[in-house]
């Protein structure tokens, strides 16, 4: 295998394992002040590591070659800071800083889980108003913030959902996934102990009152739907859908990775919705951190209160309360230890604040503008999904450019050269070489209007010049990635 | 309006291309039954400066642990250490902390490096063969891994040790509700504070899917790994070490040589501060045979077409992306800035850091207990050894101690009694190397007198 070689800046960087020579040390810990505990005085030698045991090569470097390397790394990388990151469904908006500040406040940063309700009031306060500003947002009428990320979300609503109807003395055993649905969604179903029943969407991209209900039964615990969906486009059906549903007993549950392009402008309440994870990495502008951490809260309906996870937050009077199991019969228990992930909820909290009603309005709308002005400015040289105004986001398939012998992965990467993140590609299933382009609010008018010149560009090449579509990336550190090799002959460490 | 980048001009032109006359009628697309017709009850927006302002004022409510504030001897899955300058200046560049999942492998090979040597750091702490990317804490990858070992084996019985943190055995049977509540607890021995072995084989019934122990366990106290492996290894069921303090794989053996199947925990203690509880970083390793049966993501080393080193996202496969209904997990987003805060600070240390910070760990705990003892005031609750966290038994009543205690700003332990009724007035108590000399001493003079 040929190493990379320095080009000048563009630097190379081995593992940080090959930078390794014994003996060399960094930020050593500060030398104990109490007496010496000899390991082998009270713990039995089989326990203990061996002497002169050396980790199978655990690295040795200087605090410089530590700083040098992630450096290195992260030039390597390319995050909404670098620039445009239009990854339909992710929502690679703008990380305000002013976030970060805060939730690295000390404050928040130091409190241990388990220390006492009344030296961390601030934190259950933040925590409590959270949920009441989530609950704002959606109509929902409780919210949990305790799991770690949208799927984990999901995951808690679905056990809820199979809770509920356990408690009810009939339990039910499918749920219904439309074909646009994110892959997480059938996935924790099933995690969830649910047989999934898919479930076509229509010629216009939506989901139909007939088709919903030709397959809901009273063994259908939930319809699970994204709204809008995954295409971009609002279920105009809703009502109808979740009326359907309601009338044989089940339940809707809503995944909000889109709340986006709805927040201040229609609550989930309102369209028949019982239960729905909010992406707090998405709509409410907490960092994606390279692919996590992010926060998964759960709201529901009244009739779900019962079981959501435990510990819950009460206040009575001024003070701010931890209410326990014991207390909660029906709970479903827990997702994770502890109450969620904190600094995070921090994060969004802050965001909520900053934005206030008009500014989560604002932001929604101006990310449904946003996605509009490319969908328009697109559609003459990409095949539109669906030809009808969308709201977040614009999806096209790769139908003017197959012809060429150019895939949307080609095209995808050829965008690289140009200088912006690739679209989501590939998804939702139902479309041929998807292209999914989510422009967020934050973005500038300037910034769309060179985006677009580079699609259109890429698009003439695939007629004119289609190597330089399946060639691209060129002007990366590494070209095109071996992804087969990589399944095939996996190397999933580093060995001495 | 903040972080929004158009000018009135801007959005004019806009809705010119659009060919629409104003914003309202872009909203034409939701059904008008379901608009807001007034705004949302927040409260208004706020200036950075007033939100700055505010978030201070909301911290300051809260009395968190370190110097000038409280004094904390708390853990039980969550560490209060020392975290190297290098790895929030490092973890805190942008391009790693506003990047999302390495979809794009050619310009995410910051990311992807970095998680796989993260990948490999784990492996080389556990002696096992490969490490996914991350899992989202402790008990959820404690959780996963029970599934891993049920699918692995085609069995349902899952045996947990009692000594297991009750949190993530709370999580486990949440998870388990769903497929089959086919799970029993092996007590553990009161005298020793160790699983019973006998229980525990008692409990597996004939066929295991699973043994699930956490070393040191909620008590502190170290477990008899291999000879729990032996046994679950008798019925051919799998053996899962759950490590929720990992500074301890610096001295101890590591699971891998112990005869473990698959070790998960939480690696919170290197570089992720306590944050009230989350995130942390769950985190997997088990055997190459099991990889294809193992949730998350994993990062695997191949070539780009010029034949340069390179990584990538790999085993797909395995993932919701693809195989929908038919994953190992459900997981999409994980922990990874945690992961890569974890690799910084492993690699800050060091093999010889790692090893130091182990000892002092273990010399802090010894002297701190050593010190309460000789209060007389608290006994020693169990009698196996510890590594950084160990059990007494207060002679006077916990809550009211506990409260005494913290009048002169010390978080003295955890009250066992609230996830073991039998445990009454018993304290789970740690240390670690940001517990000064003086620190230590201070507790225990303030502890005799409470």
């Amino acid at each position: 295998m040929k190493q990379t070689t320095d080009k000048g800046f563009f630097m190379d960087e081995p593992l940080i394992f090959e930078r390794s020579s014994v003996g060399k040390k960094g930020v050593e810990p500060c030398p104990s002040d109490v007496p010496n505990h000899d390991a082998a005085s009270t713990i039995p030698k089989a326990f203990l590591r061996d002497a002169g045991d050396v980790l199978n090569g655990f690295p040795e470097v200087s605090e410089l070659d530590v700083v040098r390397h992630y450096t290195r790394l992260s030039q390597w990388n390319f995050g909404v800071d670098t620039g445009f990151y239009p990854l339909g469904s992710c929502t690679m908006k703008y990380n305000p800083k002013v976030n970060e500040d805060a939730a690295r406040l000390s404050g928040f940063t130091g409190l241990h889980p388990y220390q006492s309700e009344a030296t961390c009031q601030g934190a259950l306060e933040l925590m409590h108003d959270l949920e009441a500003y989530l609950c704002e947002i959606s109509g929902m009428d409780a919210v949990t913030l305790q799991p770690s990320a949208g799927a984990h979300g999901e995951l808690c609503g679905l056990f809820m959902i199979a809770a509920y109807f356990k408690d009810k003395g009939a339990p039910r055993h499918k749920i219904i996934i439309p074909d646009t649905a994110h892959g997480t969604n059938p996935a924790s179903s099933a995690l969830a102990g649910f047989k999934v029943v898919p479930i076509k969407s229509g010629a216009n991209g939506l989901l139909s009152p007939e088709a919903v209900k030709a397959v809901m039964d009273t063994d259908t615990a939930a319809l699970m739907l994204t709204n809008p969906n995954t295409i971009g486009l609002f279920e105009r059906d809703i009502k109808e859908i979740a009326r359907i549903v309601h009338t044989k007993g089940g339940l809707i549950y809503c995944d909000g990775a889109n709340m986006n392009a709805v927040m201040g402008l229609a609550r989930l309440s309102d369209m028949g919705v019982d239960c729905v994870q909010f992406n707090l990495h998405k709509t409410f502008s907490t960092p994606h951190g390279g692919g996590g951490p992010g926060s998964g809260p759960v709201g529901v309906v009244k009739k779900l209160e019962p079981f959501l996870p435990v510990p819950r937050i009460r206040k009575k009077g001024k003070r701010f309360t931890l209410v326990n199991e014991i207390d909660r019969p029906k709970s479903i228990g827990r997702m994770k230890a502890f109450y969620g992930n904190f600094s995070i909820m921090v994060r969004a909290y802050a965001y909520i604040r900053r934005l206030g009603a008009e500014g989560l309005r604002h932001a929604a709308t101006t990310a449904i503008l946003n996605a509009n002005y490319i969908r328009e400015a697109l559609k003459a040289d990409y095949q539109l999904a669906y030809d009808t105004p969308c709201m977040h986001e614009a999806v096209f398939s790769d139908k003017f450019q197959s012809g060429f012998g150019v895939s949307t992965m080609d095209i995808a990467k050829r965008l690289i050269d140009y200088g912006f993140h690739p679209p989501t590609v590939y998804f939702p299933l139902v479309v041929h070489g998807a292209i999914m382009i989510e422009p967020t609010e934050t973005e500038s008018l300037e910034t769309l209007d060179a985006f677009i010149s580079a699609m259109r560009s890429i698009a003439a090449e695939a007629k004119t010049e289609p190597e330089l579509l399946k060639n691209a990336p060129s002007n990366t550190r590494v070209s095109r990635v071996d992804e087969t090799k990589a399944a095939r002959e996996p190397v999933l460490r580093w060995r001495p | 309006m903040p972080y929004v980048s158009l000018s009135d001009k801007d959005v004019e032109r806009i809705l010119k291309t659009i060919g629409l006359d104003s914003t309202e009628a872009l909203l034409g697309t939701l059904p008008d039954d379901l608009r807001i017709k007034d705004k949302l009850d927040l409260p208004d927006g706020l200036a950075e400066q007033e939100l700055m302002a505010l978030m201070q004022g909301m911290a300051a409510k809260n009395f968190p642990v370190g110097r000038g504030g409280l004094l904390s001897f708390l853990g039980a899955g969550a560490y209060n250490h020392y975290i190297p300058s290098t790895v929030a200046h490092l973890a805190g560049r942008s391009e790693f902390y506003t990047a999302y999942t390495p979809y794009q492998p050619e310009i995410s090979q910051g990311t992807l490096q970095a998680i796989f040597e993260y990948q490999t750091l784990v492996c080389q702490m556990t002696s096992m063969d490969v490490a996914n990317a991350s899992l989202y804490d402790g008990a959820s990858a404690t959780a996963e891994a029970v599934l891993m070992a049920r699918r692995v084996t085609g069995r349902g019985r899952v045996v947990l040790s009692g000594a297991l943190h009750p949190e993530y055995r709370r999580t486990i049977k949440t998870y388990l509700n769903a497929a089959s509540e086919d799970i029993a607890e092996a007590l553990f021995c009161t005298e020793a504070g160790t699983t019973l072995v006998e229980a525990a084989q008692a409990a597996m019934g004939d066929e295991p899917a699973c043994l699930v122990i956490q070393h040191p366990n909620f008590f502190g106290c170290l477990e008899d790994v291999s000879a729990l492996a032996e046994a679950v290894h008798r019925k051919k069921g799998l053996l899962i070490v759950v490590v929720t303090e990992p500074v301890s794989l610096g001295l101890l053996k590591p699971p891998g040589e112990a005869g473990c199947d698959i070790v998960v925990g939480d690696n919170q203690s290197f570089g992720n501060a306590l944050n009230f509880g989350g995130p942390y970083l769950g985190f997997m390793a088990t055997k190459t045979e099991f990889v294809r049966q193992m949730p998350g993501r994993l990062i695997g080393q191949t070539v780009d077409r010029n034949g340069s080193r390179a990584f990538c996202l790999t085993f797909s496969t395995r993932e919701q992306h693809i195989r929908r209904e038919r994953a190992t997990s459900n997981i999409c987003t994980n922990h990874g800035l945690c992961a890569l805060q974890a690799a910084i600070h492993l690699t800050s240390l060091g093999l010889s850091g790692l090893k130091a910070l182990s000892e002092v760990n273990l010399s802090k705990a010894h002297y701190l207990r050593q010190r309460l003892l000789e209060t007389k005031v608290c006994h020693a609750a169990f009698s196996a050894p510890l590594f950084n966290e160990f059990t007494v038994r207060l002679d006077k009543d916990a809550d009211a101690v506990l409260k005494r205690l913290l009048k002169k700003g010390i978080l003295a332990g955890l009250d066992l009694s609230r996830f073991y009724p039998a445990l009454t007035n018993h304290l789970l108590i740690a240390a670690t190397e940001l517990n000064s000399k003086d620190d230590i001493d201070r507790f225990a003079e303030e502890l005799s007198r409470a």
